[in-house]
């Protein structure tokens, strides 16, 4: 066990766990924020989709010891009141159908519009093919995404 | 807790009216005619709902300050039933859908048909029902208005949530009439709307729950946590046929975090303070299995497959005419094979079931495709009564089908029952794609004859699955249009445990059907659509034994389909025709293939779907469009192979999913012909695979008979996407 402080949306958070325990874990079986979410486990699906240091991160596979001098943001930190473009893109194409993969697939876009903000097709294409939806929402993903991009200043 | 009291004959159910006012009508579902509506006053209406009320499951409420709330008792795992169905209780309302709230009503209720999601029936079981709760209450407030007013109700209308008197000039809000509503008598009879008066229902709605999803609330059942409760993996038999002989759990039990290591028929459950250290510790059990039945790899299965298809011993499952005689005098004779891989379910959330097992009762929570089955396995299991049994229903992360079966909720019960607490049982990826269930190969073989007309004079199909009973679809076209038909199944037993796949059987049935009419077409010289229109036009004109479709709206789907894809109007294009009829509704595809650059490239498909009514136009589409995407994916990439009776593909690495890159457009039309709706959950993923390969056949003349089609010779070259 090691004591670990951790910057996450903003706020300062302990946990005491195991180095090697993913952040994707702490998260949700310590800190509570479980809008994070497992999928595979192994860095395929991109349900564990996080911002760490502005950049999509797969919380699955990073284990916190390597996360803690970070500033990592989440789905319930990406905006203080669901308001974020990206999330308002997504409420305006109605994307979700299950929602299981949808708050990694909101990171991952979040993350490339930030460094992007205008992306070609092809380039949104590129930035969310490591995000499975098993419900097959990935016309609406792509279009909220292009959405989001035409509503950022 | 709200207080039921039974009024009278025909089961009317009413409450008096309680503090806080306003009308609250109670219904099933699944259920709302009159004998089984009643009025509860509460003066919460926001609450959990009533644990007491047996025959309802739904609740109405309209609050003084003119909220509308509606319970949802349905599993939500993204067909939209949470949104859809409020949205017909409130079109026949004529409410103001920007004031209604949805709330996932308890489970805690006695009775609950249909409480249970798969096989795309949830829509054609609730339509009317919800239509005459909503009308119900439109009807009592009415009355109350008319009573205040001293008019005759027939003189008032309503819009958006008022009761409007005749010259529209004076209204009243539902909110303000909701108390008085309450006193009104439930009517016997409501009169419904006309169809062409809808305002709501066939608009695009958006899903009530976006707010929760999209900022990450705990919707799943692997976000429910209770302070106290124990996390636990299960390690399973690896092997199907396998069952469990020694457990060496001296390493794992040291680790950090563990509490116990119970072992309950042929699980091991590693028992712990966290995920991460439940995880880790399992991986240091040494388990030793033993056989215990068949051991079964994949190539067993290839070889059995073969051998059925020459068995003298199957079931008949449809017979028309003399078949022998058609095929000894035809002109010409088509024979086709065709197979798929088992499939795992996957839905992006593993499965995952809290249990607390107490003296006085269980608590279960999580995602479940059948909460009342659930419940009844485990009161067996347990032997504990039923109504001591509460499950608390979450957000379903996807189904499929998977979370039909009930083993991982019994299973979390057991566990909970014998450790004497409160655990959250977790499946990881693994585990889910490993000792699951599974979609089930199939083989197939068609024989078609044809007279010196290139008439179809002829049709056998036999099929021959595993574990799934009936292999085929006998009433499906073309039974009906062919003068003589064999459809017969062979039967496989694997200790593999199956289960329902979305569209189960047609999801890859209707691709073998479809892609082997495109071959018999051809072989009769006959442009597809036009061939099974003719095929259509001889059932109605001459119909052989029963017929289970509706030729015309199957003939509607591929007119509309042919017109939206200008068939055979594209000189540049490879176009592909498939039609389906399943789970009560009619889909057509038309996929187009490019030639970009030397290589066939899947472009573009059109779906066309006759559903009935469509009740929410959003919802709808993405049905559609994702049952289009869930079809190409399955078709071209996932395979799920067994060795010595255990999963090779255990993960997402080797397990293939379809994704963005490679999805082609969609576009996406309805037939709107007024009839009552049927479900899309399962319908636009049957007719994908045959639209598709019929296509890369025109571009490349390669014909595709299995599944995945990645796998084939046939498919060198053929990409996918590159829509953009
Ligand atoms: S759970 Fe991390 S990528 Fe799938
Ligand atoms: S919405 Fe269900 S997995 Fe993406």
């Amino acid at each position: 066990m090691a004591h670990y402080n951790l910057q996450i949306n903003g706020r300062a958070y302990e946990a005491d766990v195991e180095a090697d325990t993913p952040l994707l874990w702490v998260l949700r079986d310590n800190l509570g924020l479980v809008g994070t979410k497992y999928g595979c486990g192994i860095a395929q699906c991109g349900a564990c989709t996080v911002h760490v240091n502005g950049a999509a991160v797969r919380s699955c596979t990073l284990p916190v010891s390597a996360a803690a001098k970070s500033k990592i943001t989440t789905i319930e930190g990406l905006s203080a009141n669901g308001d974020h473009p990206v999330q308002v893109a997504w409420n305006e194409v109605d994307v979700a159908q299950c929602g299981y993969c949808q708050a990694g697939q909101i990171m991952s876009a979040s993350a490339l519009l930030a460094k992007n903000p205008k992306p070609t097709g092809a380039e949104i294409d590129n930035a969310m093919n490591g995000n499975i939806c098993r419900c097959g929402t990935y016309h609406r993903i792509h279009e909220a995404v292009a959405l989001a991009s035409s509503k950022l200043k | 807790m709200l207080n039921l009291l039974k009024t009278n004959r025909r089961n009317f159910l009413k409450i008096t009216a309680t503090a806080g006012g306003g009308l609250i009508l109670g219904f099933n579902w699944s259920g709302a005619d009159a004998s089984t509506m009643g009025m509860i006053n509460a003066s919460d209406i926001t609450g959990s709902g009533p644990a007491e009320a047996v025959d309802f499951n739904s609740y109405l409420a309209i609050s003084p300050d003119n909220v509308i709330t509606i319970f949802s008792p349905n599993p939500e795992l993204g067909q939209n039933i949470k949104t859809s169905f409020p949205m017909i209780v409130a079109e026949e309302l004529d409410a103001d859908w920007s004031k209604v709230k949805v709330v996932q009503a308890a489970l805690n209720a006695k009775k609950y048909e249909r409480q249970l999601t798969g096989g795309s029936g949830a829509i054609p079981h609730s339509w009317e029902r919800l239509r005459k709760a909503g009308a119900t209450a439109r009807y009592m407030l009415m009355e109350a208005a008319a009573k205040r007013w001293g008019v005759p109700s027939s003189t008032l209308k309503t819009n958006n949530g008022m009761v409007l008197n005749a010259d529209g000039t004076s209204g009243l809000s539902y909110g303000e009439l909701a108390t008085e509503a309450s006193a009104i008598q439930i009517p016997a009879e409501v009169k419904l709307k006309e169809i062409k008066d809808f305002k709501l229902i066939g608009t695009a709605v958006r899903n009530v729950d976006n707010p929760e999803m999209i900022t990450g609330k705990p919707l799943f059942g692997m976000d429910f946590y209770r302070e106290g409760m124990l996390f636990a993996m299960i390690q399973r038999p690896e092997a199907f046929g396998m069952k469990l002989k020694s457990v060496d759990s001296a390493a794992a039990k040291v680790m950090p975090g563990i509490i116990d290591i119970v072992t309950f028929r042929n699980n091991v459950a590693v028992v712990g303070k966290s995920t991460w250290q439940v995880n880790k510790a399992r991986k240091l059990l040494k388990i030793e299995y033993e056989k215990e039945g068949n051991i079964e790899s994949s190539s067993d299965h290839d070889r059995l497959f073969k051998e059925l298809l020459e068995s003298k011993e199957a079931t008949v499952r449809r017979k028309d005419g003399d078949v022998d005689n058609a095929f000894k005098t035809a002109a010409k004779v088509i024979t086709r094979e065709y197979q798929c891989p088992f499939l795992s379910h996957s839905p992006m959330e593993p499965m995952n079931f809290f249990a607390h097992v107490r003296a006085d009762g269980v608590e279960l929570v999580g995602p479940s495709q059948t909460p009342e089955a659930a419940r009844t396995e485990t009161s067996k299991l347990l032997g504990i009564p039923p109504e001591q049994i509460t499950l608390e229903l979450t957000r379903l992360g996807g189904g499929f089908g998977r979370r039909l079966k009930t083993d991982y909720v019994t299973e979390a019960a057991e566990l909970s029952s014998i450790l004497k607490a409160p655990v959250k049982v977790i499946w990881t990826r693994e585990d889910d794609m490993t000792g699951g269930s599974y979609r089930p190969a199939v083989r197939y073989r068609f024989d078609a004859a044809l007279d010196t007309n290139g008439k179809l004079t002829g049709y056998k199909l036999r099929g021959v699955g595993i574990n799934v009973g009936n292999a085929t679809r006998e009433d499906n076209f073309p039974s009906g249009a062919v003068d003589n038909l064999l459809i017969d199944s062979v039967e496989h037993k694997s200790p593999i445990t199956t289960g329902a796949w979305r569209a189960p059987i047609t999801n890859f049935l209707a691709f073998a059907e479809q892609a082997f009419l495109d071959e018999v077409a051809m072989a009769a010289n006959q442009d597809p659509v036009k061939f099974r229109l003719d095929l259509l036009d001889k059932a109605k004109k001459s119909p052989v034994g029963a017929i289970k479709y509706d030729i015309d709206r199957m003939k509607g789907v591929i007119e509309l389909a042919a017109e939206k894809s200008g068939w055979g109007t594209k000189k540049n294009l490879a176009q592909g025709f498939s039609v389906y009829f399943s789970h009560r509704t009619y889909v057509a595809q038309v996929a187009e293939v490019e030639m970009i650059k030397g290589n066939p490239v899947l472009q573009k498909i059109y779906a066309v779907a006759d559903c009935g009514i469509v009740v929410n136009l959003s919802g709808a589409k993405q049905q559609v469009r994702g049952g289009v995407v869930d079809g190409i994916g399955h078709a071209f990439f996932s395979n799920l192979t067994f060795k010595d009776g255990a999963a090779e593909q255990k993960n997402f690495n080797t397990y293939r999913l379809i994704r963005m890159k490679e999805v082609p457009e969609i576009d996406v039309h309805f037939v709107n012909n007024g009839i009552d709706p049927t479900g899309l959950g399962e319908p636009a993923l049957p007719p994908t695979g045959g639209a598709v390969a019929n296509a890369i056949f025109k571009a490349t003349g390669k014909r595709l008979y299995n599944q995945p089609f990645t796998k084939q010779e046939e498919m060198k070259g053929v990409r996918l996407g590159e829509r953009l």
